[in-house]
């Protein structure tokens, strides 16, 4: 098997695709926003229940590849009980992890890191963001108070 | 098996797809030699390219020719009085006829350059739509245009007022017929469709539309980029108005397309670019229009690419487009079969070999298009996946995106059976059973 195939589809990865984490919906959720990135046919739900400044509970729910999916169930693991602060910190990340943008905080990003692999494949860098993209977008709409749109990273 | 298969093909007799024969004279073995890029190694494997519809590799004459050009011929082409200009206009318009001759003999004059076949149908939204369109007009296209022959028109009727109706497909991923009657309307002034899917495969009754359609006053524009390079194409007995397709998915070079347009009707059309090349004669303040077909081709074209074209046209003329067209549908027929074995892939249009060409979409119940595309790729194997630059048709299978393979002159039945059991093997890669 190639390496290089291995690499982006770790077993982590895999795991996290074949079992996707944050598949309960909630109840009355704060935050329920649509993601798509309509060229590749991938769709996203996610759901946020808020309390205080933490993230109480996620739903993800992606229609989509091994990469797009296995991102949205670690966002689900990881974000969950984390305050909003520390959650848009590892969006930036995320975000910087894949698009070789600046770190601005080191953070120990755990199995997100495996997502560096799809750093050699640039046309799947948007699978991997969509789930991001829509929870920085969602977290925005929130604080400000204003409706949510869909969100793309296409 | 598979050596048997070789052998079988090159011998010309019969094969083990049914009663299918292959046909004398097309050695896919021999062909591949004559393309550099299909001894590639790509990610360790040997290069299997099933990616033809969006464009195909080029043989080593093409190379060759547009070397031969720019090394011993280029110059402007048109109105030069040296050698090198004289060269450089008798290959480029030796290509033009070639061209007319390839797709039955239809005049010279009604052959125009443009950069794509996209470019080709956005001259005539251009030229004859705006001059010809007025509200309440209709154009009717198909549900399985590719975006390059619905979106001139989505942008044409909203400018000019006039509707747009779908002639439907039916759950084989044919056309509907059945209410062509309405829907080719007497205020239909333009019928444009594919000649054959890049999606579905499906070959559509042009001829039989193109009747309808003229019978009601209507022009025939067809798109056929497709079709042209994988199938013998008389424009003549079609009786198409307008024709277009794309220089590169036939071995050709990328950035020449050509549009066919019935003369009578080129006449009567406005220049779609205004420029050098185009005019008759100038003055400060009017021009008048060059003669068909340099009326429509402003500014200096793509000489040497369309040079390189005409050695693609000898390069299929030699094989013979019947030989192509038999061993696609050989190709196809067998595809179809091995894939319709994985209980996991469901395929999207015709199943019968004659009623489609060599682009064969499918999906996997349970792995992404786009998984699959970069689990094959790490065999050597390019297929495509995404929505093909047909949305609407996606949605109407009810789809985000498909795989796509597609199958040219130089695939063999053993590269068939890798990429059917590459698509096993990834089940086995992504799938927990």
């Amino acid at each position: 098997m190639s390496e290089a195939l291995d690499a982006l589809y770790r077993d982590i990865l895999m795991d996290h695709y074949r079992n996707p984490r944050g598949k309960r919906k909630l109840l009355n959720p704060e935050i329920h926003n649509h993601g798509e990135n309509p060229l590749c046919g991938d769709e996203l739900e996610m759901e946020i229940k808020i309390d205080g400044d933490r993230v109480a509970d996620i739903y993800v729910s992606c229609a989509g590849c091994a990469v797009s999916v296995s991102s949205g169930s670690m966002l689900a693991e990881i974000i969950k009980g984390k305050s909003l602060a520390e959650v848009k910190r590892i969006a930036r990340a995320v975000k910087a992890m894949l698009t070789g943008g600046e770190v601005i905080d080191e953070i120990e990003l755990g199995d997100l890191e495996v997502l560096e692999g799809v750093k050699k494949f640039p046309v799947r860098v948007k699978c991997a963001l969509l789930s991001w993209a829509t929870l920085v977008n969602s977290l925005e709409s929130y604080e400000h108070g204003l409706e949510t749109k869909v969100s793309s990273t296409e | 098996m598979n050596g048997e298969r070789m052998t079988a093909i090159k011998n010309g007799v019969k094969i083990g797809v049914g009663s299918v024969m292959a046909p004398a004279g097309l050695d896919p073995l021999v062909i591949k030699g004559d393309f550099p890029i299909l001894s590639r190694i790509i990610n360790g494997h040997k290069l299997i390219y099933l990616d033809n519809a969006a464009t195909t590799q080029k043989p080593s004459c093409v190379i060759s020719a547009l070397r031969n050009y720019y090394e011993n011929q280029n110059a402007n082409v048109h109105r030069g009085l040296h050698t090198l200009a004289e060269e450089a206009t008798a290959a480029f318009e030796a290509t033009r006829k070639k061209v007319a001759e390839f797709i039955g003999s239809v005049k010279p004059e009604e052959i125009i350059y443009t950069r794509n076949a996209t470019e080709a149908i956005n001259l005539v939204a251009y030229s004859w739509g705006r001059h010809n369109l007025k509200p309440q007009d209709r154009i009717v296209l198909t549900e399985m245009e590719h975006h390059a022959n619905l979106v001139p028109w989505i942008v044409l009727a909203k400018e000019t007022g006039a509707e747009l109706k779908f002639i439907p497909i039916d759950g084989d991923g044919l056309l509907d017929l059945e209410n062509i009657d309405r829907i080719i309307s007497e205020d239909t002034k333009l019928v444009a469709l594919t000649h054959m899917s890049n999606v579905l495969g499906t070959i559509n009754p042009v001829a039989e539309i193109a009747r309808i359609a003229h019978h009601n006053g209507a022009l025939v524009l067809l798109d056929g980029a497709q079709s042209v390079p994988h199938l013998p194409v008389n424009i003549k007995e079609i009786d198409a108005d307008f024709y277009a397709f794309s220089a590169h998915k036939m071995l050709g070079p990328t950035g020449i397309g050509i549009l066919y347009g019935r003369e009578s009707i080129l006449q009567k059309m406005e220049p779609f670019l205004f420029g050098g090349e185009m005019i008759s004669e100038v003055d400060f303040e009017k021009a008048t229009w060059n003669v068909l077909p340099w009326k429509f081709e402003a500014g200096t074209p793509n000489i040497a690419d369309a040079v390189a074209y005409g050695s693609a046209l000898d390069y299929l003329i030699d094989l013979g487009m019947e030989a192509v067209r038999s061993h696609e549908m050989d190709l196809t027929a067998y595809a179809l079969r091995k894939l319709s074995e994985l209980d996991s892939i469901k395929i999207f249009g015709p199943m019968d070999s004659r009623l489609r060409g060599g682009a064969i979409s499918f999906v996997d119940r349970q792995i992404h298009p786009h998984d699959l595309a970069t689990f094959l790729d790490s065999r050597g194997i390019a297929i495509r996946a995404g929505h093909h630059c047909a949305q609407p048709l996606m949605r109407r299978l009810g789809v985000g995106s498909t795989a796509r393979a597609s199958f040219y002159i130089y695939n063999t039945f053993e590269e068939i059976d890798e990429f059917v059991g590459a698509i096993a093997e990834a089940r086995r890669y992504f799938v927990n059973e």
